[in-house]
């Protein structure tokens, strides 16, 4: 079975990619991530077996490019004020976005990472378990972790 | 997502969804920009494409870095033609019109009327033999004029491999940049091609016309 032409890879999975990016990491890191992503995988395509998981790869690079430009800066997260200021269609409002961003921003790694994948990034857990080098029930309960940190610390969340 | 998601749960999932939407289509086409740019940089760019439309339908364009390397017919079915591209010369293949420009300027300037040859670097990796050998003296058959199969399997040294000089017309990779429209049978009859034979006579026509 042949690979199919990159450009598909990249039309069918680029959103969550670019979705997974914001999350690990600032608006103003997420798109230059995005393009290192899809750019290593460029490179490594050609060996790629053709039934591979495309997208745990992919974001198991994303995750990868993050961690190294995390790294290479050497700070945290971008704070929650450079988000930027575009009203989502969904209608969450500027604070509630704000405060769910710090809350993200706030988890501890392996909760926060845990979330990312599985929720934004529809990993299943056995997937976002290898990339976090722990197992699949440890993911799941990292992930679980998260959200019910997410509902203390995020208000919309409590208030139900 | 389990069972025990209770309410509180799902309103923290879908509030984080929520925060990170899915870009628009302006934000795909510029970070796509963005890969095309660094991919090509990077010399990852093994096949840049695009599609034109002209008179003759919608074509699409590939190239290497070394130069054009496929034009196709909208019924060649262009998805079926760059899954046969990434299988034949590289997987990594991007739309990318920036090494395309050239190529659309002179195909624009030729359906006009206002181009008779091309001045393009060309790719004929997909031809190979004798029948890269035809593609080559095909090339040199004069804008407004024909040839006849017999005569470019004469000038391609094999005066008997006529229906081979006719298969390398066939599977031309560059259709129109390489000129196999001009390439006619010898009793005067048009002869075939692959987007149809009235191609054929409407670009013999247009040339004549021009």
């Amino acid at each position: 079975m042949a690979l199919r032409p990159f450009e598909e890879i990249v039309v069918e999975h680029g959103r969550v990619v670019m979705r997974v990016c914001r999350a690990l990491l600032g608006p103003a890191d997420a798109e230059d991530a995005w393009a290192e992503t899809f750019l290593a995988a460029m490179k490594a395509y050609p060996g790629l077996r053709p039934d591979s998981n495309v997208r745990g790869w992919l974001v198991t690079i994303a995750h990868r490019k993050a961690i190294d430009q995390i790294r290479a800066i050497n700070r945290a997260p971008r704070p929650a004020s450079e988000l930027p200021d575009i009203p989502s269609k969904e209608g969450l409002a500027a604070e509630d976005r704000h405060e769910l961003r710090a809350a993200l921003d706030g988890l501890p790694f392996k909760a926060r990472h845990a979330v990312i994948y599985h929720y934004l990034g529809g990993l299943p857990y056995a997937e976002v378990g290898s990339l976090l080098e722990t197992s699949e029930a440890a993911a799941r309960r990292s992930a679980a972790d998260g959200i019910a940190k997410l509902r203390t610390t995020y208000s919309k969340g409590s208030s139900r | 997502m389990n069972a025990t998601t209770n309410a509180g749960d799902q309103q923290v999932i879908d509030d984080l969804s929520a925060l990170f939407p899915a870009n628009d289509d302006d934000t795909d086409a510029d970070l796509h920009d963005l890969l095309a740019e660094r991919a090509d940089a990077a010399s990852l760019l093994d096949v840049a494409y695009r599609t034109i439309d002209s008179p003759i339908g919608r074509l699409l364009l590939a190239a290497t870095p070394e130069g054009l390397v496929r034009i196709a017919f909208e019924l060649e079915d262009h998805c079926a033609v760059l899954a046969r591209l990434a299988d034949e010369i590289s997987p990594r293949i991007l739309r990318s019109p920036g090494r395309l420009d050239a190529a659309a300027a002179q195909l624009e300037e030729y359906f006009a009327g206002r181009r008779r040859q091309f001045d393009l670097p060309i790719d004929l990796q997909l031809a190979h033999g004798f029948r890269r050998t035809v593609l080559g003296h095909m090339r040199e058959i004069a804008y407004g004029t024909t040839a006849s199969y017999t005569a470019i399997a004469s000038a391609a040294g094999r005066p008997a491999a006529v229906r081979a000089a006719g298969s390398a017309c066939a599977t031309n990779p560059l259709p129109v940049i390489v000129p196999c429209h001009r390439v006619v049978c010898s009793d005067g009859s048009i002869g075939q091609y692959l987007a149809g034979t009235e191609v054929k006579q409407a670009l013999l026509d247009m040339e004549a016309a021009a």
